[in-house]
């Protein structure tokens, strides 16, 4: 942090420097916590898993990207979970593809943990595959279903593992988890979500077309302090925003790797970030420039 | 640069995507290999109600457990890694809890992509597994002739599925229980009944029971 930067963020107050990580919390937690009023209390509003779920007996929701892995495995799923996909496609194009990431996916939790002691233990980034890795194995995991006429990536996803371990019983998915957990904690920084996940290059592929976005509109008050960089898990979607080649440049962080977690907004002591859609304007553009 | 890419960019980028490529092969080839060996369902473990054929199954089941949450007498599971079945996979073990064939069979309708096939209207027309009569060595009725019918009195498809089928032994009669397949639905009433330690009778999936052996998952 510039020296500059530390007063206003101990001005800007501890629950308002960490509004949108708590926000985020409480969703994560909210979300699981809906999914376990059913077996641990009997209050059924929300039946099933990640996979697929019933929302008060009415609401069908499915996994787009589980269910694009039946079709290709040569399965006419029903209408019922055409539907629920659809849906669940039409709200992760509304608020932002990857927001599954961090503020559904209960994996996000053990990433970030091994990620912020990681960050304690000052390991630095590790091993680093390219970040289109994701995109790669998104596509080997549609050929694979196909090819193996199998949901082939619930075989191994840890997101799918966690979640219906803790809702109809764990076995021996904390194997898992914890390889994910070590993964990202002594291999490779933020290896994990920000390189691997397939999932996450579904969502993120919704996320170049989803309406909310993060923007830069008040960029011109940057310090170059860094902060932003350094909180972001994907910091290659600041750049174009926030550090333009044009001064005309649109400020909306548009890549589909921005999670919408917010974390940016945060930890920015200007004031320089905020949630927006993809079609918000420059701060010059709407009002004078503040002095 | 980036409009206009020299022939050095291209290179590049080719290596690039040469390496993404391969790099997600192995991933690939990795992933083929678990699938293949993953896919499991041993021979204690019976499908819901409606349930397609296993290669069928892997295609459509989502594995959500909206099926389990269904089951009104709580027989069903989801399958956790290290069970020895696909991970995520709904069953029911016979011998612990038996499908009480429910007249509105609620888990087929529950589950949302046709993994348990909506067609199914008739509990009777289910086809889970199929009951197989292992122990002429341990069975009550027939090894100590007493006279047990533990399971045909269980069966739901009562004198259809499993009936008492007389035979003599050293001028002696007995009854012996036999399954008619056309009529088992497989729903495992049989084996939670019998009475002797280990069950004389039991329900085996389909494909290990009726299908060639080697094409079983």
């Amino acid at each position: 942090m510039t020296e500059q930067s530390v007063p206003i963020a101990v001005r800007r107050g501890l629950l308002l420097r960490n509004r949108w990580l708590l926000a985020r919390r409480a969703v994560q937690f909210a979300t699981l916590t809906l999914f376990l009023l059913g077996p641990w209390y009997g209050i059924w509003w929300v039946k099933g898993n990640l996979a697929s779920s019933t929302i008060l007996d009415v609401l069908s929701l499915t996994d787009p990207m589980i269910l694009v892995q039946s079709l290709g495995a040569g399965h006419v799923p029903l209408t019922t979970a055409v539907t629920g996909a659809l849906i669940v496609l039409m709200f992760y194009l509304a608020i932002g593809g990857r927001v599954y990431c961090s503020w559904v996916c209960p994996i996000n939790v053990v990433t970030d943990a091994a990620h912020w002691l990681r960050a304690r233990l000052g390991l630095g980034p590790g091993w680093q595959p390219r970040r289109a890795l994701r995109n790669w194995i998104l596509a080997m995991t549609l050929v694979v279903s196909a090819l193996t006429g199998t949901i082939a990536w619930e075989l191994i996803n840890p997101i799918t593992y966690l979640h219906r371990g803790l809702v109809f019983g764990l076995g021996m998915a904390w194997l898992l988890v914890l390889a994910v957990f070590l993964f990202d904690l002594l291999v490779s920084r933020r290896g994990w979500c920000s390189h691997l996940c397939p999932v996450g290059a579904f969502y993120g592929a919704l996320g170049r077309a989803s309406l909310v976005r993060v923007n830069a509109r008040e960029r011109h008050a940057c310090t170059d302090c860094g902060d932003c960089y350094r909180a972001c898990p994907e910091p290659h979607v600041l750049v174009p925003a926030l550090k333009p080649r044009t001064t005309t440049a649109s400020v909306v962080i548009a890549s589909g790797d921005c999670t919408n977690c917010g974390r940016c907004i945060d930890v920015c002591g200007e004031d320089v970030l905020h949630f927006g859609t993809r079609y918000s304007k420059r701060v010059s553009e709407m009002s004078p420039p503040r002095v | 640069m980036a409009d206009n890419p020299s022939p050095g960019d291209r290179r590049a980028f080719l290596r690039q995507c040469v390496g993404l490529a391969s790099s997600a092969g192995v991933v690939g080839l990795l992933l083929t290999a678990h699938v293949r060996q993953a896919q499991a369902l041993p021979p204690w473990a019976i499908r819901p109600p409606g349930a397609l054929d296993e290669d069928g199954f892997a295609a459509a089941c989502v594995r959500c457990g909206l099926c389990v949450r269904a089951c009104p007498f709580d027989i069903l599971h989801l399958a956790t890694p290290g069970s020895g079945i696909t991970v995520g996979t709904p069953y029911f073990v016979a011998r612990q809890g038996a499908c009480e064939m429910c007249q509105d069979i609620p888990c087929v309708p529950a589950c949302p992509t046709g993994a348990l096939d909506h067609a199914l209207a008739d509990i009777a027309k289910a086809r889970m597994g199929v009951a197989v009569f292992t122990g002429r060595d341990t069975c009550y009725a027939v090894a100590q002739q007493t006279g047990c019918r533990a399971c045909y009195l269980a069966c739901p498809i009562k004198g259809e599925a499993i009936t008492m089928e007389r035979h003599q032994k050293n001028g002696r009669g007995y009854f012996e229980p036999t399954v008619h397949t056309d009529a088992c639905t497989g729903c495992g009433k049989c084996e939670q009944a019998c009475v002797t330690e280990k069950a004389s009778i039991k329900v085996l999936p389909l494909a290990l029971a009726r299908r060639d052996p080697s094409a079983a998952p």
